[in-house]
């Protein structure tokens, strides 16, 4: 197993086992190293065998604890005391969801209890609970609120007492109808928490997106959704939320969707967090054909070059695609022909188009400054949509990296 | 993924993609015009049959050479090119000489296109800047109109479609007529217009493909269904023609036609369909989209009632063109969470 420092937005945590060292399953092994930063927990019961660099999802080497498990051990979670969460004050209730290790389930993998902390002059009146699957392929969001529909309402209730806002909302695309009427029978009296069926589309999981969908407000330009006074979590962070907190227990595991042509034996699993990929794809059964492994989603996500990256925090979807699929992919780049069908995709209302042209000519600060290139959120809508198999997001990747550099520069 | 199989993919996001790409949208424009060519055959004989073939070769051969000139691939696969052979042929009158139509065909991609870079590339139509030069070089022969339905029109050719170059072709008396917009035009009061019906259907004079609205708008609605044309432009450029002409009819009935009679004659169903919904030519935005075709067709109204042309659709195509790329800037759509929208709540 391999505990990367790194699963999330923010300042990596600091290990505080040495090589050798015994731990038990859920015990903390790393501190955060401060407020935008989180702990890391053991996912297994057995020893630090080294502390080391290690080849993680975004293609780069970071610091992280490696641990060999005892065979005879049970692996059960002693680890934790239970907290009385209703006597807690707002400051000491973030600390304990520190504590936890939560960050965002999503994909984003921003720490939880930095989006609890509602920052000094704003105030947040909503909260909404994400329940749209953030990519086409996944379900595990699915599945965890037709299963853990306590832990979800446990955890709502724990989001509105920290951060005070009045009311929360359950968004839900309206294509999982059973997870909308169950929630809906389900939701306790004694919370304000309302379930809201949203339209069926690529990106409506986005925050932003969904912001719009269920309260018609949006998010400035720039801003952080607490500048629309929401906070947005999704799902399954509210459900751990829900279910680590009153145990006082560390995140150790998460729902991941395993998929794609390329698996035998596609499904959510419960997967231990820093099992190696290789291992992850033994266990569901990975088909010869496979020739392209992705950690995340089909539209957002990232190819994998080795199967020794551990699973993280932060992904909720391994998705293997067969030569077929390959093969079925346009190769030939035709030029633009204004079509406009990006124009259309595009969720926040930029012009691809033209983005894409400018960024041909390489006028990449042109592009920030007059074509807002910095409020493209690389959905993948335009690329997607694009006759001419015109690489549009690559081409903002770069202008957004360009722009990095030159400023870096100055 | 056992040794020795094809290596990993590496690529980055997105993974999947739309099963629709830049060719095959060409090739179902080609596929929609096919019942207007067979329309045009049925109502003026072989003769549009012979000027399409002949017009699309000269637009495909200019292609080819003009990309192998410039050292690049052919890309006369993508099919953009045959695009513009045949609606450059459906514009012209059926018994448009032939060596004429090859010049014209290759102007249209040699000046419309090639020379500003190739598809994507071009300001202006290419069909029209092709169809703008013919009639420039040749006013006589591009107002020469066959009236429909003649007989023996399947088993031999209008006598000046074989005309030889710069040899004055033969008029003969029964091979010519007058569209109704010009009888619209230059007629006098006595003459009567012809039922829309007709009109509707196609059996009256005119350009080769122009004359049927019923089957332009079918295939239309064809393209429009499988997302292969923006059909706003087309319904903003009708809705423009519609509405303008009928404050000129309602101003004066007598002097001016009906919007109906607007509507279904000359080439503006054609040219609303499948000219001015041209993807490179015409904007992007959403709001720019509707100001374009209502801006053609408000010149469309303006050259047809008020100009000294019968016809008025092409040049408001062409001037459409010429303002789409200010029209693009100008109309970009307001972003998500942008200052503006904040300000105003």
């Amino acid at each position: 197993m391999i505990v990367p420092m790194s699963q999330h937005i923010g300042a990596p945590a600091k290990p505080i086992v040495r090589k050798g060292q015994e731990v038990v399953r859920g015990e903390p092994i790393a501190a955060p190293s401060g407020f935008v930063s989180v702990p890391m927990h053991a996912p297994l019961t057995g020893v630090v065998e080294k502390i080391d660099l290690a080849l993680l999802a975004d293609g780069t080497m970071g610091p992280a604890i490696y641990l060999r498990s005892y065979p005879g051990s049970s692996q059960e979670v002693l680890y934790g005391a239970p907290l009385d969460i209703e006597t807690l004050q707002r400051d000491e209730l973030i600390g304990a969801v520190q504590d936890t290790g939560m960050v965002g389930l999503g994909g984003a993998a921003f720490p939880t209890h930095v989006k609890l902390a509602v920052p000094k002059g704003k105030t947040v009146d909503t909260i909404i609970a994400n329940g749209c699957e953030c990519e086409p392929y996944l379900t595990t969001d699915h599945r965890l609120m037709l299963e853990r529909m306590e832990d979800l309402f446990a955890g709502i209730e724990i989001a509105l007492r920290a951060t005070g806002a009045a009311q929360a909302l359950i968004g839900i695309e309206e294509n999982k109808p059973d997870a909308i009427k169950a929630l809906r029978a389900a939701a306790p009296d004694d919370i304000p928490v309302r379930v809201v069926a949203v339209q069926t589309k690529y990106p409506q999981g986005a925050e932003r997106m969904l912001i719009k969908a269920l309260l018609k407000r949006e998010v400035p330009s720039g801003g952080l959704p607490s500048d629309a006074r929401v906070v947005v979590f999704n799902v399954a962070t509210l459900a751990q939320i829900g279910y680590l907190l009153p145990r006082r227990q560390g995140l150790i595991e998460r729902g991941v969707t395993i998929t794609g042509p390329g698996i035998e034996k596609p499904g959510n699993y419960l997967i231990a967090l820093g099992t190696p990929l290789r291992d992850v794809l033994e266990q569901v059964g990975l088909r010869d054909s496979a020739r392209q492994v992705i950690l995340g989603g089909p539209m957002m996500g990232q190819s994998m070059w080795s199967l020794d990256v551990p699973i993280t925090k932060g992904i909720s979807g391994v998705l293997v695609f067969t030569e077929a699929e390959i093969q079925a992919r346009p190769t030939k780049v035709y030029p633009c022909i204004r079509c406009g069908q990006c124009v259309q995709a595009c969720p926040a209302f930029l012009n691809p188009s033209r983005l894409g042209v400018l960024a041909r000519k390489e006028r990449y600060q042109l592009m920030e400054e007059q074509y807002y290139l910095n409020d493209c959120f690389e959905c993948g809508g335009c690329a997607y949509a694009c006759p001419s198999n015109i690489p549009l997001v690559q081409y903002f990747r770069m202008a957004k990296a360009k722009n990095r550099e030159r400023k870096a520069a100055r | 993924m056992s040794p020795g199989a094809p290596p990993i993919e590496i690529r980055t996001s997105p993974h999947l993609k739309r099963d629709l790409s830049t060719d095959v949208i060409m090739r179902n424009v080609v596929y929609a015009l096919l019942p207007v060519v067979a329309v045009g055959v049925v109502t003026f004989g072989v003769s549009v049959l012979l000027l399409v073939f002949v017009s699309t070769l000269a637009c495909v051969l200019t292609e080819h050479v003009f990309c192998r000139l410039s050292g690049q691939f052919s890309t006369v696969s993508d099919c953009s090119a045959v695009i513009t052979g045949m609606l450059l042929a459906l514009t012209l009158p059926p018994g448009f000489p032939l060596w004429m139509v090859a010049v014209g065909g290759f102007i249209a991609i040699a000046l419309g296109k090639a020379l500003f870079g190739g598809l994507g590339f071009n300001v202006f139509n290419p069909a029209l800047v092709g169809r703008a030069f013919l009639q420039a070089a040749f006013p006589v022969a591009i107002t020469t109109w066959t009236p429909p339905g003649v007989a023996g029109r399947f088993t031999q050719c209008i006598p000046s479609t074989l005309a030889l170059p710069f040899l004055r072709p033969a008029v003969v008396d029964g091979f010519s007529g007058a569209t109704p917009l010009s009888l619209m035009k230059f007629g006098d009061a006595t003459t009567q217009l012809p039922e829309t019906m007709k009109l509707f259907v196609g059996t009256v004079a005119g350009s080769a493909g122009e004359t049927s609205a019923v089957v332009i708008l079918a295939c239309g609605t064809y393209l429009a269904a499988r997302k292969m044309m923006d059909w706003r432009i087309s319904a903003g450029m009708l809705l423009s023609v519609f509405a303008f002409s009928s404050i000129f009819y309602i101003f004066d009935q007598e002097a001016y036609p009906s919007p109906i009679f607007m509507l279904f004659s000359g080439g503006l169903m054609f040219g609303a369909i499948f000219m001015a919904t041209d993807m490179v030519t015409s904007p992007v935005t959403p709001a720019g989209v509707w100001i374009y075709g209502t801006f053609l067709g408000f010149i469309t109204v303006l050259i047809r009632l008020k100009g000294g042309l019968p016809e008025g659709v092409m040049y408001a195509i062409l001037l459409g063109n010429a303002i789409n790329p200010l029209l693009n800037s100008m109309t970009q759509p307001r972003i998500y969470g942008a200052k503006k929208a904040l300000a105003r709540k």
